[in-house]
Parts: C-alpha cells; sequence; structure tokens
C-alpha cells in the first residue's frame, strides 16, 4: 500500500511539473463545457426566405404575409425574377425558395386548384426536411382560412388536434442533454489521453527498465499509475457537474451518489483502455493516434449528436463496445429522467464487466520481463 | 554475508533471438565482495546477459542464480537483492534529486525516517546542495551518473548490476565513480560491471570477455595478461576480438 | 536544402505506423462515419396509448408505423405505464389516443390526441414531433379528400442539391475537414516536439540551415502526403458515396492543398508553444478536436447557435473550408463564390506561419 502512494505522489510530481499540464487538464476542459454546449442544436428557427411573387395579387399578398408572420422564416426579399433568388441561394444567402405561379389566385377560384413551389437547399438533409415541413404547414394553414373565409364553406372539415407534451425538458432546452453528454466526452478525451501516453513515455525515456527490476509488484503498478489520473478526471467530473447544475440548471432528478459511484467505474474503464493502448505501442506518437481513433468513432457513435437508431444495424452493434454509449445512456437517464438503480442496472453491469476487462488485459500486457 | 558464498551462479546460460544466439552457454561465478568486469564488443552479448540476471529477459536454457534464488521461480526475490544501474539513463529528469530518491526509496519499502537519512546523506557525500532545487535534467552529466548509482543502492542490496555506467563522462568523474565503486565493494557489495573502457578493466578484481556470444576468457587481470603474455587488458581484449 | 527535405521524406516513409496514421485512419474514419452517420429520422420506437380502439386510430396507427419513421414497441393499457417506459430508454415517443377518438372525429369533426415525447433529447424530441405532425396532417388530409374535393392549394417539394436527402451530403464535406485538420495539426506539431525532445533539433540548429528552411523541410513531406490522403478522400466519396462533383477540380485541389498547408501552420504554431510531445498532443487533440466538430458545421448548422458563438466560429478554419467543399462539390460554384472564404483561409495560414516564425526566432535568441 505504501509503494502506491509512493508512486502516486511521483506520478503526480511529473504530470503537474509542466507547467502547460494544469490549464491543458483543468482550464480547457471546462471552457470547452461552458462554450460547447451552446452549439449543439438541431432547432431550426429563422430560416432566410425568398418569395417569387408572379401573380401580384391580394391573395398572394395575404400568403406573403403569414410567412411573413411566421416565427421561423425571415422574409429576405420579394422578387418577381426568379433568377436573382436562385443566385442568392447559389451564394447560400438563402436557405428557401417560395415560388407563387401567375393566375394563382384565379386558379385557385375558379379551377379551385394551384401548385406552389417550395424549393429547400437540402445540403443539410434532416434540416431540409424540417423546413420543407415548415413551409408545407404554413401554405396547409392558408389553404384552410382561405376556405372559410374567401369560399365561404362551413366547416364540415375534421381535424385531429394534437396537443404535444415534452417531458423532462419541456423548454426543450438542448443544453440540459448537451451539458452531461459534452462533460462525459470531456473526461473520457482527457483520462484516456493522458493514461494511453503514460507507460509509453516511461518506456521512450527508459526509466521502464528501472521500474521493473524493483521488486514492485504488477497490481501495485497498475494502480500507481492508474490512480493519479483518476483522482484528475474524477475531479474534472465533480467540476462539470457543479456547472451543470449552477450555470446551466440541468435538473439532476436522479441520485448524485449513484451518478458519482457509477462515474468512478466507467472511469477505471476508461483508464483501463488508456493503459492497454500505453502497453501495445512503442511510442507516444502511435499511442496518441491510436487513441484518436477510438475516441472518434466512440464520440461519433455514441449517439450524442446523431441519434443511434438512425445507424445501420452493424453500426449500432459497434457500440456494444462503445463505452461512451453506456455512461451518456446512463448519464441521461438518471440526472434528466430520474431513473433509478432498477431501470439502469444493465448499464451499470455492462461498464464494471467491461472494466474489468480491459483492467485486466492492461494487467496482462504490462509485463516486466520478455 | 558469508564471505565465501557465490553471489551469481551461471551455468550453460543460452540465450536465442530466433535463430540468432545471443548468449552461448555462458558458465561463470561471481564471489561476494568481488567487482567482476563484463567485458566484450558492442553486439557480443553483455547486455543480454545482464538483463537475464537482473530478470529482465528470460533465459532460454541453462541454470541461473542471483543472490541465492532461482531465476526461473524467485525472480521477486531476486529483485529485492539487486541494484541495477541501466545503460540509458534511469532516473526521472522531470524531478528533483529528493524526489527521485524518496520515489525509488518508496518503491524498495524504505520507511519515510530511512529515506529522509539517505537524502542528506548523499546531498552530503555528493555536495549537491547547490542542485537541491533544481530538477535532474539540469545536473551535469557526471553528477546524474554517480547518483543513478546511489540510487541504485539506495535499498543496499547485497548485489549491483552495472551497464556501463561511465559512458560519456569525463576522465575525472569516471575516476571518482571507481572510488565509489571500490568503496561499496569494501563494504561488502558484489559489484557485476559492463564496460568497454579497458583502463577500468584493471580496477576489477576479475573480468571476462565476451566475443560473439561466448565467454573467451575469465581471469583476474593480471592472470589474463600473463597467459596472453601482452601488457594490458586492452591488448587482451584486441588479440580475443580479432580472433 | 533539398537534402534535407530527402531526409525528412525517408525518415516518414520508413516509419510504416505513420503512413498507416496518415492513410490508414482517414480512410476507416471517412468509411465508418460516412455509413453510420444520419441525422435524419428513422426506426424511431414508438409507444401507442390507443383508448378508442377503433377504426381511425387503426388506421392512425398503421400510417405511422408503415412510414419507415417509427417502429412500433409497444402497446400501452393506462398512462401510468408512460413514465417507466421512458425511464428504460428505449422509447422516445408514446401517442396517446383519447376516448372515443373516431366517434368525435366525425361526430363533431374534432378529435384529440396526445403526443408525448422524450425530450431528454431536445433535437431528436423536435424532430420526432415534426414527423408526427406531419404524419396526422397527411391523415387529415386524406380523410377529408375521400368524399369530395376541396380548394386545393399543392405545394410542390423541390429538394436542391440533394433532392434523396442523404446525410452523407453534409458529413462527408465536414469529416474531410476534420481528418485532414487533425492528421496534419498533429503531425507536424508532433514531429517538430519531438526532435527538440530527443536533442536532434539542437543538431539542426547548429547546422549553417537556416531556420525557415529547417521547418520548410519538416512541413514539406506532410504537405505532400496530406495532400495524397485528401485525394484519397476525395475519390472514395465519389465513388463510394456518391457525391456530386459539379465544381471545378482544380479549385477543388488547390483549397484543398491550401486547408492543408493551413492544418500544418497550426500545427507548427502549437510545436513552437509546447515543450514535451505530450503537451504538444494535448493540445492539437484534446483542445482542437471537439471545437472541431462542434463550432464547424460539421453536424450542428453553425446558423442556429446563439450569436456570440457564430462570431466565435468565424475564428475556427474548418467551418470556411467546410463552405468551400459544399459550394464547390455540392453547389458547383466557381472561383466567384468561395474567394471570400478562401482568402480568409489564407489570412490564417500566414497569420500562423508569421506567428510561428516570430516564436521560433525568440527562442533562439
Amino acid at each position: 500500500m505504501k509503494t502506491i502512494l509512493y508512486f502516486i505522489q511521483k506520478e503526480f510530481l511529473q504530470i503537474f511539473r509542466d507547467k502547460m499540464m494544469l490549464p491543458i487538464i483543468f482550464a480547457i476542459p471546462i471552457i470547452q463545457l461552458l462554450v460547447l454546449s451552446y452549439t449543439a442544436t438541431y432547432e431550426i428557427k429563422k430560416i432566410d426566405l425568398g418569395i417569387v411573387d408572379l401573380d401580384r395579387s391580394v391573395t398572394s399578398a395575404n400568403l406573403i404575409s403569414k410567412f411573413e408572420a411566421s416565427p421561423f422564416y425571415i422574409l429576405k426579399l420579394v422578387e418577381p425574377n426568379y433568377q436573382v433568388l436562385d443566385e442568392m441561394m447559389q451564394e447560400g444567402e438563402l436557405e428557401q425558395i417560395i415560388y407563387i405561379p401567375q393566375h394563382f389566385e384565379q386558379d385557385l377560384l375558379i379551377e379551385n386548384n394551384t401548385t406552389v413551389q417550395v424549393i429547400t437547399d437540402a445540403i443539410n438533409g434532416s434540416a431540409a426536411s424540417l423546413m420543407s415541413a415548415y413551409s408545407v404547414q404554413i401554405l396547409g394553414g392558408f389553404n384552410k382560412e382561405f376556405l372559410i373565409e374567401e369560399m365561404m364553406i362551413p366547416l364540415g372539415y375534421r381535424q385531429i388536434n394534437n396537443e404535444v407534451a415534452y417531458w423532462y425538458n419541456p423548454e426543450l432546452d438542448y443544453k440540459t442533454f448537451m451539458v452531461p453528454g459534452i462533460l462525459v466526452l470531456l473526461v473520457t478525451i482527457i483520462g484516456l489521453f493522458l493514461s494511453a501516453m503514460n507507460i509509453v513515455k516511461e518506456k521512450e525515456i527508459g526509466t521502464i527498465e528501472q521500474l521493473n527490476v524493483t521488486p514492485i509488484k504488477k497490481y501495485q503498478f497498475i494502480i500507481g499509475k492508474l490512480m493519479p489520473f483518476w483522482i484528475i478526471a474524477m475531479f474534472d467530473l465533480g467540476l462539470g457537474l457543479i456547472i451543470a447544475k449552477f450555470v446551466f440548471a440541468v435538473p439532476m432528478l436522479g441520485s448524485i451518489p449513484l451518478v458519482i459511484g457509477v462515474a468512478g467505474i466507467y472511469l477505471i474503464l476508461v483508464l483501463g483502455i488508456g493503459l492497454f493502448i500505453s502497453t501495445l505501442s512503442d511510442t507516444q506518437q502511435q499511442s496518441m493516434f491510436i487513441s484518436w481513433f477510438f475516441v472518434m468513432i466512440f464520440i461519433l457513435l455514441s449517439g450524442l449528436f446523431t441519434p443511434v437508431e438512425n445507424m445501420p444495424l452493424w453500426a449500432q452493434k459497434l457500440n456494444i463496445l462503445n463505452p461512451i454509449a453506456y455512461f451518456i445512456e446512463f448519464m441521461r437517464l438518471v440526472l434528466l429522467k430520474g431513473s433509478s438503480f432498477m431501470d439502469v442496472w444493465r448499464n451499470i453491469v455492462s461498464i464494471s464487466i467491461y472494466a474489468v476487462v480491459m483492467l485486466g488485459l492492461a494487467t496482462l500486457r504490462y509485463r516486466k520481463h520478455s | 554475508m558469508e564471505n565465501n558464498k557465490k553471489q551469481v551462479v551461471v551455468k550453460d546460460l543460452v540465450k536465442k533471438f530466433g535463430s540468432f544466439v545471443a548468449n552461448d552457454h555462458l558458465t561463470f561465478e561471481v564471489n561476494s565482495g568481488e567487482i567482476f568486469g563484463f567485458l566484450g564488443a558492442n553486439g557480443a552479448g553483455k547486455t543480454t546477459a545482464i538483463k537475464i540476471l537482473c530478470g529482465l529477459s528470460a533465459p532460454t536454457s541453462g541454470e541461473v542464480k542471483v543472490a541465492g534464488f532461482d531465476i526461473y521461480k524467485q525472480r521477486e526475490q531476486i529483485k529485492k537483492s539487486i541494484g541495477y544501474m541501466s545503460q540509458k539513463f534511469s532516473l526521472y529528469d522531470d524531478l528533483t534529486i529528493a524526489e527521485n530518491i524518496r520515489f525509488y526509496g518508496g518503491i524498495y519499502g524504505l520507511n519515510r525516517q530511512q529515506i529522509k537519512l539517505k537524502t542528506s546523506d548523499y546531498m552530503d557525500s555528493l555536495s549537491l546542495h547547490e542542485y537541491a532545487s533544481s530538477r535532474v535534467e539540469e545536473l551535469p552529466l557526471g553528477i546524474k551518473q554517480k547518483l543513478s548509482f546511489m540510487v541504485a543502492i539506495l535499498h543496499e542490496p547485497p548485489i549491483v548490476f552495472l551497464d556501463e555506467p561511465t559512458g560519456g563522462v569525463d576522465p575525472l568523474t569516471r575516476r571518482q565513480f571507481w572510488e565509489m565503486i571500490y568503496q561499496e565493494a569494501q563494504n561488502g557489495k558484489t559489484i557485476f560491471v559492463t564496460t568497454h573502457y579497458m583502463d577500468e578493466a584493471e580496477y576489477c578484481h576479475r573480468v571476462s570477455i565476451m566475443v560473439d556470444g561466448k565467454i573467451e576468457a575469465l581471469d583476474t587481470p593480471a592472470g589474463l595478461k600473463e597467459k596472453f603474455g601482452v601488457d594490458s587488458v586492452e591488448k587482451v581484449f584486441i588479440k580475443l576480438a580479432r580472433g | 536544402m533539398r537534402i534535407f527535405i530527402i531526409k525528412e521524406f525517408l525518415q516518414i516513409f520508413r516509419d510504416k505506423r505513420t503512413m498507416v496514421i496518415l492513410f490508414g485512419i482517414p480512410i476507416v474514419q471517412i468509411l465508418l462515419f460516412g455509413f453510420a452517420l444520419k441525422n435524419d429520422i428513422k426506426n424511431v420506437q414508438i409507444s401507442i396509448l390507443d383508448q378508442s380502439k377503433d377504426l381511425y386510430t387503426q388506421e392512425l396507427t398503421n400510417k405511422l408505423v408503415s412510414s419507415g419513421y417509427f417502429i412500433l414497441n409497444s402497446n400501452l393499457q393506462n398512462t401510468d405505464e408512460i413514465e417507466g417506459i421512458f425511464k428504460k430508454g428505449k422509447v422516445r415517443e408514446v401517442i396517446v389516443f383519447e376516448p372515443q377518438f373516431g366517434e368525435n372525429l366525425i361526430k363533431d369533426g374534432r378529435a384529440n390526441v396526445q403526443i408525448i415525447t422524450d425530450a431528454s433529447d431536445p433535437n431528436t424530441a423536435n424532430m420526432v414531433y415534426s414527423y408526427t405532425q406531419a404524419i396526422i396532417s397527411d391523415y387529415v388530409q386524406e380523410i377529408n379528400t375521400r368524399n369530395e374535393k376541396p380548394v386545393m392549394i399543392i405545394p410542390q417539394s423541390q429538394m436542391r442539391y440533394n433532392p434523396e436527402l442523404e446525410s452523407v451530403f453534409m458529413f462527408v464535406p465536414g469529416l474531410i475537414t476534420i481528418v485532414l485538420m487533425l492528421v496534419s495539426a498533429m503531425m507536424t506539431s508532433i514531429s517538430i516536439t519531438r526532435e527538440k525532445e530527443l536533442g536532434t533539433m539542437e543538431v539542426l540548429l547548429v547546422s549553417p540551415v537556416k531556420p525557415w528552411q529547417i521547418i520548410l523541410g519538416k512541413v514539406l513531406p506532410y504537405v505532400f502526403l496530406s495532400f495524397i490522403s485528401a485525394i484519397l478522400i476525395l475519390l472514395m466519396s465519389y465513388f463510394v458515396f456518391h457525391m456530386p462533383f459539379s465544381g471545378s477540380l482544380v479549385l477543388l485541389l488547390s483549397s484543398s492543398l491550401l486547408f492543408i498547408i493551413l492544418a500544418l501552420a497550426l500545427g507548427l504554431f502549437i510545436s513552437t508553444v509546447s515543450k514535451t510531445q505530450q503537451v504538444a498532443m494535448l493540445l492539437s487533440m484534446f483542445a482542437l478536436l471537439l471545437p472541431t466538430i462542434l463550432l464547424s458545421g460539421f453536424i450542428f448548422p453553425i446558423k442556429n447557435m446563439p450569436l456570440a458563438l457564430q462570431y466565435f466560429s468565424h475564428l475556427m478554419p474548418p467551418k470556411w473550408f467546410v463552405i468551400v467543399i459544399k459550394n464547390i462539390m455540392i453547389k458547383g460554384n466557381g472561383i466567384e463564390l468561395v474567394w471570400k472564404e478562401l482568402l480568409i483561409l489564407l489570412g490564417m495560414t500566414m497569420f500562423f506561419i508569421v506567428l510561428s516564425i516570430k516564436k521560433f526566432k525568440i527562442r533562439l535568441e
């Protein structure tokens, strides 16, 4: 036990000896948490809209005013020349163009039938389908009003009223979702990178041999290497949770001791992966690139930025090996929904088994002699 | 510790890397309190042998006992009884002298009091007080080497392995270094040292010379010179190395 | 000078692992993410609480489930079950039909349906709701047109640039940017600090080679290799992901080259401020990774972010390159529509190079 304490003391001394490390370990994650949590929204508002009005009738003016009044749209200009708007879309100044044809009003009154074209910049497909849905909704609403007011058609028209309830987050504040997620990412990245570089650094400078001739036990070595990073990462996590609570007002419905406890196990898992990578590589550069490769995959497949169920099945299956996916789901369930141990025990068991396996692999791979 | 006890016993030690034989049936013994010089050209297999003796590498076959313990079964006991100073620099560059001593002391199970004592002892004997707060990377090379040696014997092991301890060091420091080695040998420690400075070989009690994985000669420096009819160990070495 | 560059090339080519990193990692990641990342709605699990169980609720349920967006996870019996099912975390939406739904719809012309979404992931909740709403209004229109043909404005939706609404159009340009940016910045910053740590930098500095020549020698091989990497990625996006190549190929390639040089210049700058490889790596990976993903418009449109962040994103080089790639590849724009972005990238490159040279000189004195 004493041996381990001496080991931990040495690791801490080394980590903080480089003056750049303090800001890297504490300031960068906190700043990133504060800034990046605001970025992650799919919400569509203020769509830049241009309208081509070839009809210039009362009805088309009415329709235009509907778009003008909508909170989703910013009507940039109304123009009879489609070419002008087309170029603006090409330059990225417009996201949507509504094309009202000639004889729009006339067709509507006489033929009872007309078309309006909606042209959407669809490079971002999901945003485009939302934008398109908004415009169709406005057109539908206008259509209904037109029937009642202009055509005097009494309402035999059937309706289904839908009333939406956004549970757990009635304001749709995306930050309450993102803050715990980004916090998990930051803590994971820092823990993984630091631990992945650690053993291999001793290999590079040659001190590992000196350690290997000492009577230190394997488990003492692994614990001594793991503990400092565990403490640092837990500290970062705690700090992040405080910021989440007091700056972002993230609701913390579930049990905080449960979150802290599982976070502790999760970090052992992350550091175990890092140490394992470290024992596999010969240079810090290698271990860093291997870690980076996996971190990118873990982050982008975790479901934080794009929902997991949209991915193809094989990608969803890959998530069985994705520690971030397990832990983000756990955090979301417990913090935001107040899920209890009984709801999330599967995640906890998965994380624990995974942690034991990775730690075992790291210990096994670390050889005191060849 | 009995004086006539053998600290290292090696019989028919073989180490192969694939088809390459790095150590070819080595057989030798090192007595307690002896300074045993392990000579050989670069690539002769010295470092391979020393790594096996320290438990860093496993032999392919043969019998090896260090400090009375068997290399196959009692590796951990051996580690408690040996000190090792590697070719590569073995202290942590980014820690201070005291921090290095405290760390290695802690690993070897010295208590706080002992560590404190050793630290002030080393500071005095190597006159390191002006470097008390500097990191090891800022020390002159000679001092670093001496310090590495002291750290290697921090836990008072009966036997110390030194792998080319004086590489790149000025003649004066080398001399001081060997005085330290003599001092420790007189205190009863067994010293196992590899070097390619032939003048240093003259300081050893006994010298073995390795060529292409084999021990070609093993005797006292005087005995070797007599046997080969030359006036220095260097000439013996050149004769053997040329075949 | 030439000898020096050749030495660098040789060192890099000999190191097989570096080659794997430069070419293997980008290719694997683009393939993996190109296929896996989708930000549209598909196969979302829903539960239905049908308190009416009539023809209309049946029809609407079928319409929802057969849309391809939703999968029916379970039928609930009462409202108390909703909480439990959300807490298990699989179901994203519960649809509650009021009692006598069909009767109300026919007799009063009005029926109520409640849509409860799990908004702990508000982005998805919002999209799921929009899709549900669209299906319901579709259904309403359908039952209304069954008997009569009322006055209709028929919206014709045209999805410009990406008629199939493929997610890769969004993600591939972003991935190219991220991979080039991080790999290039990391490679230079690490290789220079490595020489510093090993002490070989000093050997170079005492030689008659000038500092800027040393830097050029270090960076040039990576420019070349990253450029080949970029071409590979572009080939994949064309042949594997069927991205369009509407614009000028020369313009696309020279923009990529500019961006690579920018990333390398950034790596150079990082190497001048860090003493050890460890710090260089942490700066180029940890400090750059998430901002590059989040502030480049790769996944989340910058336009929807708070104003302060929109200004902040102007400082992110990847943002400008994403715009350039999308404009050239997908929209087919020429230089007249991307010169502003390219000028900004050029300015940033100069900035980092000048800063690095200044830093480098100071250290030498």
